[in-house]
């Protein structure tokens, strides 16, 4: 590992409902892209299912996604998972998720140079550098910030300004142009890294359900154990479909007291 | 009644073995994933039951720019193909010293196929399998007219080379005619993709739409070889878009570099030159 590097792990946090291999790709692709900055090393990756407290329609329990997530996994020598959010019993602001991660991490580093790093992430000079947390997302992440009430502007804030986004672009939705429109995206742009994926790949985990739901193959879309697990525990029906129906996303009404952004920000 | 009314059915679907002929340079996750989308179309008209699938890739002879030998991507197809029930991989075309017209690749495995079910026929009931032999040889000559019972073969392709029977001198026109005509293509296209325009505006395919099947892909999964190179030559990473398996294997005898891109770099594709000298 180049010594000047700033050592980098990258949290994707999501309903991995379920785990495809699009969301492996992302941080393959991921990985890619921050080491031909030449500025950072990637030294881990975590998958972080959401809570069942989430309240999305569809969303099957978090045993089953941390488990399918495991299997998917498996084969991987740098990304794991982790169980912290999805045991949360009500939904976890993603900038509190990485507070977590980051604390722990950090905390290891120490342990690991047996001296103290402040929490600005700079190592004393003997001990090599403290490693940063970078949110991993897809570019339909970023349009997320402009939907009312989703998002708290200080969070964004914290996410964008302190730690930082590895956002990839799939298809043709434009990661720049969220960038452009989006005064506080823009202020921190050097802190949000686009990642360029040239083969379109739109795998999503909703078109995975829908195939499963009616019968039609997902093979080479998910891990061969993920569908061996789906098919065992008889996952996605028509009925685990209907789950959370009509529920409002549990953001939303947590932060409904929130001053909330309005759609022309 | 249901026993017999399942039996009917059984009696009326086509059983279908679906051929798929490419560089396999290397095999991805997309040439397995058009397997699938085919057979789930195929089976979902209720008319067919595919039994089979194979792999076809082509000869060294092909002169494509970049392919590398065949026995490396004969071993990358039978690696992917492992964890499937259904889809196989044959040599005979790579084996082949010249390279060989898909039409020719097409008879020859069905063939081979009409083969496998005579000697199936030969362990069957001595009164059926008399019955069959004198109906088989009534029909010797014109393999391709098939009689009731018979597995179908169809040629399994994307969009691309539906699109390629246009381009001058890569096909004969008798060979679409019967690929199409005989056979039958099934073809997996893109939403919001050209290929019903393009059967439309061709008077050839036209004539044998009933033969081509047009499955469409929802999911935009363009992994093509090409890229999955590229990507290789540049030290990117490649995972998840083909099985960890040929990853493997890629790695292991170092096969994609800027020098193998460069194999018959300039040398004229062997359809056109044999088609236009």
């Amino acid at each position: 590992m180049a010594k000047h590097r700033v050592p980098l792990v990258l949290l994707a946090c999501g309903s991995f409902n379920p785990i495809t291999n699009q969301h492996l790709r992302l941080f393959e692709l991921a990985r890619d892209h921050m080491h031909s900055t030449g500025q950072y090393q990637v030294v881990g990756g975590i998958v972080s299912p959401v809570s069942d407290g989430y309240g999305k329609q569809g969303l099957v329990l978090a045993e089953h996604r941390i488990a399918m997530a495991r299997l998917a996994l498996q084969s991987s020598s740098w990304v794991s998972v982790d169980e912290w959010e999805s045991q949360q019993p009500d939904w976890t602001e993603t900038v509190v998720t990485m507070r977590y991660h980051y604390g722990r991490i950090l905390k290891e580093f120490e342990r690991s140079v047996g001296t103290h790093a402040d929490s600005r992430g700079n190592g004393t000079p003997l001990s090599g550098r403290a490693p940063r947390l970078k949110l991993l997302c897809g570019a339909d992440f970023l349009d997320s910030f402009k939907v009312p009430g989703l998002w708290r502007d200080d969070h964004v804030e914290e996410l964008v300004g302190d730690f930082g986004l590895v956002c990839v672009s799939r298809g043709e939705l434009q990661p720049e142009r969220a960038v452009h429109e989006s005064d506080l995206l823009s202020l921190h742009r050097r802190n949000v890294f686009l990642v360029r994926e040239w083969v379109r790949n739109e795998t999503s985990a909703t078109e995975v359900r829908r195939a499963l739901r009616r019968g039609l193959s997902v093979k080479y879309l998910i891990p061969d154990p993920v569908i061996e697990y789906i098919r065992r525990h008889d996952l996605y029906t028509e009925s685990s479909e209907r789950k959370n129906e009509g529920t409002v996303l549990r953001p939303l009404v947590k932060q409904a007291q929130q001053p909330v952004k309005s759609l022309d920000d | 009644v249901f026993h017999g009314l399942a039996a009917w059915s059984q009696m009326n679907t086509t059983r279908v073995v679906l051929l798929a002929c490419g560089s396999f340079n290397p095999i991805t996750n997309m040439h397995l994933r058009m397997f699938e989308l085919a057979r789930d179309h195929l089976e979902d008209t209720g008319q067919y039951r595919v039994v089979k699938g194979i792999i076809s890739p082509v000869g060294d002879g092909y002169n494509k720019k970049g392919l590398i030998e065949a026995s490396h991507r004969l071993e990358m197809a039978r690696l992917a193909t492992e964890t499937s029930d259904w889809i196989t991989v044959d040599s005979w075309e790579s084996l082949q010293p010249e390279w060989v017209e898909t039409c020719k690749v097409v008879r020859h495995h069905y063939n081979e196929l009409l083969t496998s079910e005579q000697s199936k026929d030969d362990v069957d009931t001595v009164k059926f399998a008399k019955k069959r032999r004198v109906e088989e040889n009534s029909f010797e000559g014109s393999s391709h007219h098939r009689k009731r019972g018979d597995p179908q073969l169809m040629l399994l392709c994307g969009a691309d080379v539906l699109e390629s029977f246009g381009v001058p001198n890569l096909w004969k026109p008798e060979d679409i005619a019967e690929i199409v005509g005989d056979y039958g293509v099934v073809c997996i296209t893109r939403s919001g993709s050209d290929s019903l325009k393009f059967v439309h505006q061709s008077d050839a395919l036209w004539k044998h739409r009933k033969n081509i099947h047009l499955v469409t892909e929802w999911v935009t999964n363009e992994i093509s070889a090409t890229h999955v190179r590229r990507a290789l030559r540049r030290g990117r990473s490649v995972r998840y878009l083909l099985p960890d398996s040929v990853l493997y294997y890629i790695q292991q005898h170092e096969l994609y570099s800027s020098e193998s891109e460069q194999k018959n770099a300039g040398v004229i594709l062997a359809p056109l030159q044999r088609y236009t000298s």
